[in-house]
């Protein structure tokens, strides 16, 4: 990791420096909870430039429910930092499998969850046409996605490093 | 803009078609003009893409509004993801010209240009805005006789710096929209808490997915409701299918009937469970089934 995490996340406008690790975040989690997630820790670590927490899972337990965002004293954007981190993460090559797939599923369908034999039977039952209004029925729109994500360079972003 | 695209998304035309049908059948008994946005992708999904790479999600998100804004309609969602999806894209691209600029060099690519011109809505705020409760009570011709444990989600009021709907620890706003269908939004424990499947962890890890949905549902049994309702297909799904996936993780005995808010209107609206697709969900449960027949049949 070259950049630093403080900087970058200040270039995004997100200054962690006002944190006083109160610990709301953390209080407020539904998923820490349950979970590893330690939003109160991630923020120190980064403040810190300890680019090991890109590398930990528990940055993929946050469902982004914003609750930690909503309540921080120090009005935070957390989730908002968060996401970058995950940005930033996946730049140096961190992401989940599963995560891999539905990005490989979005550029080969245009849809991060497509149809199936059994949804489009559901339709027929319902009066509703087997193949929806989307991308999925014209070829030229699935063009369109495919060669935009080809644009954004999404195909060697997401491919296994 | 008073007339609206209806953006579908991937889970409800490619999973619950019954929600597509109910917001059709809904939006045509309320005469709100909605047409069908043709060759529409993945919003894309928040949690995956928002958090891999921004100009890609702003890419693949100016994409979908674009196709909107030639057919100078504003968007309306039936879904918190797509809503937070498209609206926070909307939002960033009108706000920075960098950010446009940035975008619109991706678009050029395939003959698009993101111009501003459309809004995002959501079908819960446009309803509570648009028409409010009490005018849509003016529609109801089957007052549900139903408790209901209403589920809000995420992103239809967070963050509310963009979404500007009030405060998210107690909002009210989509409760009055439930009890204009007659039936009654009961209060229960964490009410506001996450559904648990946001932000890539139901496909990322998906047994503190389910341990978190666990939670939500023994406090939604506790509240004693006859169905949940939601705004949003990805919590539906997580709701229906996860329901499953808990009983058979944890040996519990769930059994709750999960309503999209169209599929909870559109029976208000007298519609059938089975025009509604309601019968289509994984929880298959007779007696609310045998309930709403008897309320339609009129002899609750």
């Amino acid at each position: 990791m070259s950049e630093e995490l403080p900087k970058v996340l200040k270039a995004a406008g997100l200054d962690l420096l006002s944190c006083m690790q109160c610990g709301t975040c953390t209080g407020s989690c539904p998923s820490g909870r349950h979970t590893g997630l330690n939003t109160r820790r991630i923020l120190r670590d980064a403040r810190k430039n300890r680019t090991a927490i890109l590398s930990d899972d528990a940055l993929w337990l946050c469902t982004t429910c914003y609750t930690c965002q909503e309540r921080c004293p120090r009005n935070i954007p957390i989730t908002d930092a968060l996401l970058e981190l995950r940005r930033l993460a996946v730049k140096e090559g961190f992401m989940l499998p599963e995560h891999r797939r539905i990005s490989e599923m979005v550029m080969e369908c245009g849809h991060a969850v497509p149809l199936d034999e059994e949804t489009k039977q559901k339709r027929e039952e319902l009066g509703l046409d087997s193949i929806p209004e989307t991308v999925q029925k014209y070829p030229e729109a699935l063009q369109e996605v495919k060669n935009l994500l080809k644009a954004c360079k999404f195909d060697e972003l997401t491919a296994e490093k | 803009m008073e007339k609206l695209s209806l953006f579908l998304g991937c889970i409800v035309p490619n999973r619950y078609p019954g929600i597509e049908k109910a917001t059709k059948l809904c939006l045509q008994k309320l005469e709100i003009d909605a047409a069908d946005l043709p060759g529409a992708s993945c919003c894309p999904a928040p949690g995956v893409f928002k958090s891999f790479n921004k100009a890609t999600w702003l890419a693949l998100a100016s994409r979908n509004i674009v196709l909107s804004e030639k057919m100078e309609r504003d968007i309306l969602t039936v879904c918190n993801g797509c809503y937070g999806s498209l609206a926070d894209a909307n939002l960033e691209l009108k706000k920075s010209p960098e950010l446009r600029e940035c975008t619109n060099r991706c678009l050029k690519e395939i003959g698009m240009e993101f111009q501003g011109t459309a809004e995002v809505r959501h079908i819960v705020e446009f309803l509570y805005k648009e028409l409010g409760p009490e005018r849509l009570k003016e529609y109801v011709t089957i007052p549900l006789d139903l408790k209901v444990a209403l589920h809000y989600g995420c992103h239809l009021i967070k963050p509310s710096r963009d979404r500007k709907l009030g405060e998210t620890d107690a909002p009210v706003f989509f409760d009055e929209l439930v009890e204009a269908t007659g039936a009654k939004s009961v209060d229960y424990t964490d009410k506001m808490m996450c559904c648990g499947a946001g932000g890539g962890v139901r496909s990322g890890h998906a047994a503190e997915s389910l341990e978190m949905l666990e939670h939500k549902l023994a406090c939604i049994r506790k509240a004693g409701v006859d169905c949940i309702v939601n705004a949003c297909p990805f919590c539906h799904l997580q709701f229906d299918r996860g329901q499953l996936a808990v009983n058979e993780r944890y040996g519990t005995d769930y059994s709750i009937p999960v309503l999209h808010y169209s599929q909870l209107l559109g029976l208000a609206l007298g519609f059938s469970p089975y025009e509604l697709g309601i019968e289509q969900n994984a929880v298959q449960n007779i007696e609310f089934l045998a309930k709403i027949y008897e309320i339609s049949a009129g002899l609750r």
